[in-house]
């Protein structure tokens, strides 16, 4: 009696259910992961282009870099270049994952446990994805966004949506909330505080304070502060100022900008947790699949099928490869989270001295859980990562600085090295320390209402010149009027560059 | 846990957006489209293809950091022997030994794709026109077509609409309460057994009575009135002829070498193109003459050669004996194109002209003469030598006769000709 859930390379939709139960109850039961239900499709090669091209979303609304992209997908793909992803997962609540028709059994299997499994339990677990996406309702969000851009290509012709779009979509990695906002405090709270704070002034009444001479009040704030403060300045958040204040845009201009803003922060979450979410979803189907094999349940010629898509996954080339191309998420993360296993479980005195509280817990799923629900990449790995994984790695640090004439190796796996490589490491997984920081500072509103942006120079790293124009360009047609943007450097706060915009053609 | 087969969903999701995405580029694609159908083979010209514009034009600007200055920190895999404090020549090019500076096609100054064969032709062809149709005289581009228009109540009884007919006759008769047929033949057969029966008399005579009205009525409301009938409506309407021969005319005598044919071929391949997008239904003639005019097909065409003299005029009455015999102007769409590399008998220019004026020009949308010439280099100061043809031609062209000339002798010259020949025409002619 054999238990084996297929034989062979082809499958059927019994097979697929087959694979989705068996992995399903390894991933609850094992790995006591949390997952939203899932939802499998099966899709053409075709069907995978198209999802390309609208950056992996079953429905996206119309716009024409959708379809540059997908030429260039198209381009390369039929040239034989690029092969095809195995599958897309989309954070949705059911949890959508695209098969493709073309992958043989053993890769249903491997795909159902890294997506339906991995990404899924991450999706639902990291507190970024769930700070800021709403699962739910994502789907309706972006049928509504794609109908209600449609009707406005039918009312306001095209080519002004298009404009539009265009601006917007230059703004769009400015168009996130960075942190949660305070939330606005509703009436009835309100009131709540006030009759608290009312009750706690009767009970600490003392006659005396009235005797206390007052200092004299503190001067009013400065109207400048106090412009600032209700235009919500600084603000790094562009698209969402322009939402918000903007003078000239019409309501369904800025319903549009809304749109693309909540676009660019639905997909926040997964910039800044590539690695972990990549690493979960390795780590899992690692699992998954080795118990699956020694279970009986997959065949040794599957089982070797998969690990050789497995180590062609995780290939880590070195800095001196010509096939190198950055760090592989995939690799590290993997990397990392088995590793994050052996200090828990066999740990070493470096290992105690480094990860006290988890060395040698005996239980890695609950600390792994742990980091997939409560870090990002930038936490995780400097949190988690280990000596003995730089060691293995053989990983070093090296500077880049056009003072000096050479390249200058800072730090190598060494007990100087490792805690300063894993904070530089750390730091290259930060999006907000890859990405430029640039923010809506003031309005001249009593002048010529332009607006002043300032971007905080850091390590003297300035904007490309060209692309900068251009998108000051696209702000300040938002705005309708002009619009600076300094380069200030962190140190002296010197001005080290300014571009400047006027409207040309601005939306009204 | 659902799974869902999307496989036979309609595919060509991304149609909407790759359409805007040409529609935005247009400008950048038409050029490239240009330069790429100079250099590719005629064969080649409908496969569609690869074409590269420059990236500037459908660029996606964002902020970000530019590729120089700076300083920047890399954590790298793959240590072998450096120890901490060593330093390292610095590469050339990249800005530092690592890679997360680059950005994907942020090195690129051209954006590569590929266009579908019909996507290249619209392009290829997208401003060309036919010649200014309504000034020729001789036919019009239409016929008058019949088609179908609805129903009314006068007409011939060939076009009796039958089914309409009987639908307002059964609405009209159920109105008016005309007993069916099954209705009189009930009675009927219930008079039948009740008088058999010798039944009630007072039920018979009531019977009787209901038969009476009953036929009365049937008499009275027809089974068919006039009011219910209806005809087919036809009304005329004017039908463009949708189909067009075209007459593809060359020397093939002994002066006339392998580049020049291969000039030729390409010349008559465009317009066999260009005519398939406007017309449904293309004709192609060859005719090929030396001192005699001979219809031949393509392989022949092209490909033997033949020794004589060289009349032009012979390969005109060939065309015109075709043209009567075959393609009645009132039906077809006539275009011509000649090839020759501007040899003529002597004595024949005047036959010639005089063929083309009465005979030729008259029913034929557009005529095109192509000169072809060496290669050049080839020794013979061909532009500055006026051929007899050409000459003979220049002279009917100065008496108003409407026609193309053009004269080519690089195969990258084809497609600028080409386009001028069929350009739109806003601006004044203006010829070679």
């Amino acid at each position: 009696m054999t238990n084996l859930l297929f034989q062979g390379r082809d499958w059927d939709f019994d097979t697929l259910r087959r694979l989705h139960d068996a992995t399903e109850a390894i991933a609850k039961t094992e790995l006591g992961l949390d997952m939203y239900p899932t939802r499998i499709e099966v899709i053409t090669a075709e069907q995978m282009l198209d999802a390309y091209a609208s950056v992996g979303m079953p429905l996206f609304y119309r716009h024409w870099s959708f379809g540059k992209h997908f030429a260039q997908h198209e381009s390369t793909y039929r040239q034989g270049l690029m092969g095809l992803a195995y599958e897309i997962v989309i954070n949705s609540d059911p949890c959508l994952c695209y098969v493709m028709e073309e992958n043989t059994a053993t890769m249903q299997a491997l795909v159902i446990a890294h997506a339906a499994c991995g990404h899924n339990h991450f999706f639902k677990a990291n507190y970024l994805f769930q700070q800021w996406t709403d699962a739910g309702a994502i789907l309706d969000y972006l049928d509504f966004a794609r109908a209600y851009i449609a009707r406005c290509e039918e009312a306001y012709g095209q080519t002004a949506v298009e404009r539009l779009l265009d601006a917007a979509h230059a703004l769009q990695s400015q168009g996130v909330h960075r942190y949660p906002r305070k939330r606005r405090p509703d009436l009835r709270s309100e009131e709540r505080r006030a009759r608290e704070r009312r009750d706690y002034q009767e009970q600490i009444y003392n006659d005396l304070w009235r005797t206390i001479p007052v200092k004299k009040g503190r001067a009013r704030e400065s109207l400048d502060e106090h412009r600032r403060a209700l235009l919500e300045l600084p603000q790094e958040n562009i698209l969402y100022f322009l939402e918000k204040t903007a003078p000239r845009l019409q309501p369904w201009q800025r319903e549009i900008l809304r749109i693309v803003r909540n676009v660019a922060q639905y997909f926040y979450p997964q910039r800044q947790t590539k690695l972990m979410n990549e690493g979960c979803a390795t780590y899992c189907h690692y699992r998954i699949m080795t118990r699956l094999h020694e279970t009986g349940q997959i065949d040794d010629g599957s089982f070797l099928e998969f690990l050789q898509s497995h180590t062609n996954v995780i290939r880590q080339p070195g800095f001196d490869d010509q096939n190198f191309g950055g760090w592989n998420p995939y690799a590290l993360g993997f990397a990392m989270m088995g590793d994050i296993e052996r200090i828990c479980t066999a740990p070493t005195d470096e290992d105690r001295t480094w990860f006290p509280a988890i060395a040698g817990s005996g239980d890695p799923m609950a600390v792994l859980r742990d980091a997939w629900a409560n870090y990002r990449d930038e936490s995780f790995v400097a949190q988690f990562l280990s000596p003995h994984l730089m060691r293995q790695w053989r990983m070093f640090h090296l500077v880049d600085d056009p003072e000096d004439p050479e390249l200058r190796v800072d730090a190598i796996h060494d007990e100087r090295g490792f805690a300063r490589m894993r904070r530089r490491l750390a730091r290259q997984y930060d999006v907000a320390w890859t990405e430029p920081d640039i923010q809506v500072v003031d309005v001249d509103l009593e002048g010529d209402r332009r607006l002043i942006l300032h971007h905080h120079v850091a390590n003297d790293l300035l904007l490309a010149e060209s692309d900068t124009g251009q998108v000051l360009q696209h702000l300040a047609d938002l705005w309708g009027y002009d619009v600076v943007l300094k380069e200030i450097s962190a140190a002296g706060g010197t001005v080290l560059k300014e571009h400047a915009r006027s409207a040309t053609h601005a939306f009204a | 846990m659902d799974i869902i087969d999307r496989r036979l969903n309609p595919g060509g999701k991304s149609l909407a957006n790759r359409q805007r995405f040409l529609r935005r580029a247009r400008a950048y694609v038409r050029r490239a489209v240009r330069d790429s159908a100079v250099e590719r083979g005629i064969g080649d010209l409908e496969a569609g293809g690869e074409v590269s514009i420059p990236v500037d034009g459908i660029g996606e600007p964002s902020l970000r950091r530019g590729g120089g200055g700076g300083r920047r920190d890399h954590v790298l895999p793959g240590n072998r022997e450096f120890i901490e404090g060593d330093t390292i020549e610095r590469p050339d090019g990249e800005g530092g030994g690592g890679s997360g500076a680059g950005r994907d096609g942020g090195g690129d100054d051209a954006f590569r794709f590929v266009l579908t064969r019909e996507e290249f032709l619209e392009l290829f062809l997208d401003d060309l026109e036919l010649p200014d149709l309504a000034k020729r005289r001789v036919t019009t581009l239409e016929t008058q077509g019949l088609r179908r228009a609805g129903y009314s109540v006068t007409g011939s009884p060939a076009n009796l609409a039958i089914g309409r007919t009987m639908r307002n006759s059964l609405a009209r008769r159920l109105a008016q309460r005309r007993p069916s047929a099954e209705e009189v033949a009930a009675i009927e057969a219930e008079i039948a057994t009740l008088t058999a029966a010798g039944g009630d008399p007072e039920r018979l005579a009531e019977l009787a009575a209901a038969l009476d009205i009953a036929e009365r009525r049937r008499r009275r409301v027809p089974y068919i009135d006039p009011l219910d009938l209806r005809y087919r409506r036809f009304e005329t309407y004017p039908r463009p002829v949708a189909q067009a021969v075209m007459f593809c005319l060359m020397d093939v005598s002994g002066s006339m070498t392998e580049h020049m044919k291969d000039l030729a071929k390409r010349f008559f391949m465009l317009l066999h193109v260009f005519l398939t997008r406007r017309y449904r239904h293309v004709e192609i003639v060859f005719i090929r003459h030396t001192h005699e005019a001979r219809e031949v097909d393509e392989e022949t065409f092209f490909r033997s050669a033949e020794t004589g003299g060289t009349l032009v005029s012979s390969a005109f009455v060939e065309m015109r004996r075709i043209v009567e015999e075959r393609f009645s102007p009132a039906d077809w769409n006539i275009y011509a194109a000649q090839a020759s590399d501007g040899d003529n008998d002597y004595g024949d220019g005047a036959t010639t002209s005089a063929l083309l004026r009465e005979a030729i020009l008259p029913v034929c949308q557009h005529f095109a003469y192509l000169e072809v010439g060496a290669e050049p280099g080839s020794g013979g100061g061909f532009l500055e030598r006026e051929t007899t043809l050409w000459r003979t031609y220049q002279a009917l062209k100065g008496e108003g006769a409407e026609m193309a000339m053009r004269r080519v002798r690089h195969r990258r010259d084809i497609f600028p000709v080409f386009r001028d020949l069929f350009q739109k025409r806003d601006a004044a002619e203006v010829d070679a």
